[in-house]
């Protein structure tokens, strides 16, 4: 290979890698565009309740993505939101402002504690993910139930503010504000150390990364304790932007976390990938039924934009790899 | 090098055992610093597991290994890398989705050493911010070559180095080896290429059957190494019955199959051979020489890049398995499994090839479909006391299952790709002599095995693959072990033996 064949190829790869990177971020750009133009009154109210409604499913994203590019699935993601959720509400219903702060770090230790356990019975039993933390699932979302019976509790108003408010500009929402710094404080961490390394090594192809002296199964393991981290936020999140805890909100989250991982180019099969589209895709998704109202179709609707989103994301995969293989 | 100098590795008998298969019996190997050693055997001679005992990967059952006199015992293949063993596999251990650089970081490895080590192999050019997934494979093995070196082993393990590498970068393999050896550093070399082995290589270990059958200088040792490698089978041949000759006349019209230089580089250069009706051709090749693509390109499984397959004279194009079925080429499958369904009957996994002759619309003929296939069944002698499920029975009894579907289905060539691996000997008769009928009915038999004695047991004629191309043919009574093993690897291939008409 000659010099010249080399920078093109480097400005090749820099070409598609640029592609990569704002393909997602135009696409929201695109989308909002359109949601303004249809709803001429868009304004601080709409952006706020877009915040609200994709902050719990932004995390469940983050969540998600970090476990399946490791190599995983976690169909718990739902049943550890909920979890979280109803503990926090329960904890903080007659709590100060202060104490909910420190009760926060008892609920993120808990979704910490339940995603170590997830990783241990994947790891320790070697039975499929999918089957493990269905199972988990199960169990949490019954303790979730355990916890409280139906929806209540509560927390101090200006603890529900964090979220809910909008301390800085009508226009930048807080839970905008908790969204990216929650997830960056969880991913800038892991992407930029070892960890991070050995997450992507495990999901892209264990046997290699075993070879390469890897330990894969404390890898994916840790990968289901960040997982449980961002869940314990998306929790938390929930409390904050709906005012109470609902043992039965989670469930939503389990199936969107996944779609939003696949629409935001976070590969099934592990190790391709990032944080920053599936926690795009999951604005995305929180935007597409609001326009549907604007539009004055039936929200329901939604969930066919969300199905057909994921075939078309999917095929376009498909056509790319299958475009190299053919090189 | 004195031989009074203690060995840096030892290893003293060392067996392994997975469930009923005993892969080890008993292993010794002492490596010496400074050493190229080679370890040989034929297939199935237990040096997979040796070496993967040796690097970690799973422990032995018993039996000791020391290095340096200490005694080791791995858990993993990140604990043999920190004690000084580094291996380089096969299929090279990069993480496709992560850049050269990120592999690098992976594994620990300093990366002025590994940029270092790839200008000695030649490889300097590549970029290091590339992901593996975009590196061409043999690339991608001496990137991993350039790692384990960078890592300083004391013990560097290569595993069939030179497969899938233009000659210029053996070469330049080769000369990073004897650098290294210069250096007081040891290279157990693995490789069925007796040239490479005996041009590179101190000293040789042989494996056969799970034990060490000697060790030897490999200076002018090629035939010694070949005639241990055999053993007592070489014995066991003299005194195998001659080979059957076919009794079908050849009637001089077009060959059953034809093969025109067909190539699928780099695994296959140039194959040509033709089989002609009545025939059973065998097929005789270490492991990775080109055989599978081999098959896969006639099966209609993969395409050729160029070349032609002639089914009865008539050239074929099969974009798919179903074209070569139609043609009446058809595969028996090294896994039984995957041509089966394990979790049904005998019956229905017979049935299924007929159902597109018995009924293409509309329901089954189930009238027409049992009698088929119970004259299947019947005709193979296949135990019938389990089969509502198939996964029940024997290995044996499945490969047998795979046959009688096409006999079912009717053929006119059968491709059997090492239809009696792992299967007893009874069952294995049973076989041979299904093949033989099936051939003196006029029907052809291709038939690659890695039982050399089945060439004379089954055949009627052999050739011999080695590095994509053919290096030897021969007719079935003349191709005792010996012949075929040094033909299959490379050594003085025999010429061409002109067809016995």
């Amino acid at each position: 290979m000659d010099a010249e064949a080399k920078d093109a190829g480097a400005n090749w790869r820099w070409l598609a890698r640029l592609a990569r990177a704002l393909a997602m971020p135009l696409l929201l750009a695109a989308s909002l565009a359109g949601t303004v133009a249809i709803h001429h009154d868009f304004g601080p109210f709409e952006i706020q309740s877009l915040a609200l409604g994709a902050l719990p499913l932004a995390l469940a994203a983050a969540a998600q993505a970090i476990v399946v590019i490791s190599g995983g699935i976690d169909l718990s993601v739902g049943s550890l939101i909920a979890v979280s959720n109803v503990l926090s509400a329960s904890l903080m219903q007659h709590a100060s402002f202060t104490q909910s702060l420190l009760l926060s770090l008892v609920v993120l230790v808990c979704g910490a504690a339940q995603g170590l356990l997830n990783g241990l019975i994947v790891a320790i039993s070697r039975i499929p993910d999918v089957v493990a933390t269905l199972t988990t699932g199960f169990i949490w979302g019954g303790i979730a139930l355990l916890i409280l019976e139906r929806p209540g509790g509560g927390a101090p108003a200006a603890y529900l503010n964090l979220a809910a408010g909008a301390d800085f500009s009508v226009w930048l929402p807080n839970a905008l504000i908790v969204m990216v710094v929650a997830i960056a404080a969880i991913w800038l961490p892991v992407r930029h150390s070892r960890i991070g390394l050995l997450l992507y090594a495990a999901g892209s192809d264990p046997v290699a990364a075993f070879r390469s002296g890897v330990d894969v199964v404390r890898a994916r393991t840790i990968a289901y304790v960040f997982s449980g981290l961002a869940c314990a936020v998306a929790g938390m999140g929930l409390t904050m932007t709906t005012g109470i805890g609902a043992p039965l909100a989670g469930s939503y989250y389990t199936l969107s976390s996944v779609a939003a991982v696949v629409i935001g180019g976070v590969s099934l099969n592990g190790g391709r990938g990032g944080v920053a589209g599936p926690v795009i895709a999951a604005i995305l998704l929180t935007l597409a039924p609001m326009a549907l109202v604007f539009l004055g179709i039936d929200p329901n609707y939604g969930q066919v934009i969300q199905g057909t989103l994921i075939v078309i994301v999917v095929m376009i995969g498909g056509l790319f790899t299958h475009l190299q293989s053919a090189k | 090098m004195a031989d009074a100098a203690p060995p840096l590795l030892r290893i003293s008998g060392v067996a392994k055992r997975f469930n009923q298969v005993v892969a080890l019996k008993s292993a010794d190997l002492d490596v010496r610093a400074g050493e190229v050693h080679a370890l040989m055997g034929a297939n199935g001679a237990g040096k997979s597991t040796l070496v993967k005992i040796i690097t970690g990967v799973f422990p032995a059952d018993s039996g000791e290994m020391t290095l340096a006199g200490r005694v080791l015992r791995f858990r993993s293949p990140a604990q043999a890398r920190a004690a000084g063993i580094v291996s380089v596999y096969q299929d090279p251990a990069i993480v496709p989705d992560l850049t050269v650089a990120q592999n690098m970081r992976l594994a620990r490895v300093p990366l002025d050493a590994v940029k270092a080590a790839m200008r000695d192999l030649g490889v300097a050019h590549v970029d290091l911010r590339q992901t593996a997934r975009e590196i061409d494979f043999a690339l991608l093995r001496l990137i991993d070559l350039a790692r384990a070196i960078a890592s300083r082993p004391r013990i560097l393990m290569l595993d069939e180095i030179t497969a899938a590498l233009p000659a210029d970068l053996s070469e330049r393999v080769f000369a990073v080896v004897r650098e290294w050896r210069k250096r007081g550093s040891s290279v157990i070399y693995i490789s069925h290429r007796m040239a490479e082995v005996a041009a590179l290589c101190d000293r040789a270990t042989v494996l056969r059957d799970g034990v060490t059958v000697g060790v030897t200088a490999t200076q002018g040792a090629a035939d010694k190494i070949v005639d241990m490698m055999l053993g007592a089978a070489l014995r066991q041949d003299i005194a195998a019955k001659a080979a059957p000759v076919s009794r079908v006349a050849y009637d001089g019209g077009a060959p059953a199959l034809e093969v025109r230089a067909l190539t699928l580089a780099p695994a296959l250069q140039d194959v040509s051979f033709s089989l002609r009706r009545g025939e059973v051709l065998g097929i005789v090749a270490l492991e990775g020489q080109g055989q599978e693509e081999l098959f896969d390109c006639i099966a209609g499984v993969r395409r050729a890049q160029s070349g032609q397959v002639l089914a009865d004279g008539k050239p074929l194009a099969s974009r798919h398995p179903a074209d070569a079925i139609r043609a009446g080429l058809v595969l028996v499958p090294a896994n039984r499994l995957q041509a089966l369904l394990p979790q049904r009957s005998i019956h229905e996994n017979v049935a299924l090839s007929t159902l597109g002759r018995l009924a293409a619309w509309g329901p089954i003929a189930l009238g027409a479909e049992k009698a088929r296939v119970d004259g299947a069944i019947a005709r193979l002698q296949i135990d019938t006391r389990a089969s509502s499920q198939l996964r029940r029975l024997s290995g044996g009894n499945q490969q047998k299952v795979v046959i009688a579907r096409w006999l079912a289905a009717g053929f006119r060539t059968l491709l059997c790709f090492d239809p009696t691996r792992g299967i007893d000997i009874g069952t294995k008769r049973q076989i041979y002599a299904l093949l033989r009928e099936i051939a003196d009915q006029g029907l052809s038999v291709l038939l690659f095995t890695s039982e050399l004695q089945e060439i004379r047991l089954a055949c009627d004629r052999a050739i011999v693959m080695f590095g994509g191309r053919l290096s030897g043919e021969m007719p079935a009574a003349e191709a005792d072990e010996a012949r075929l093993l040094r033909a299959a690897h490379g050594l003085a291939p025999s010429e061409p033996v002109a067809e016995p008409a």
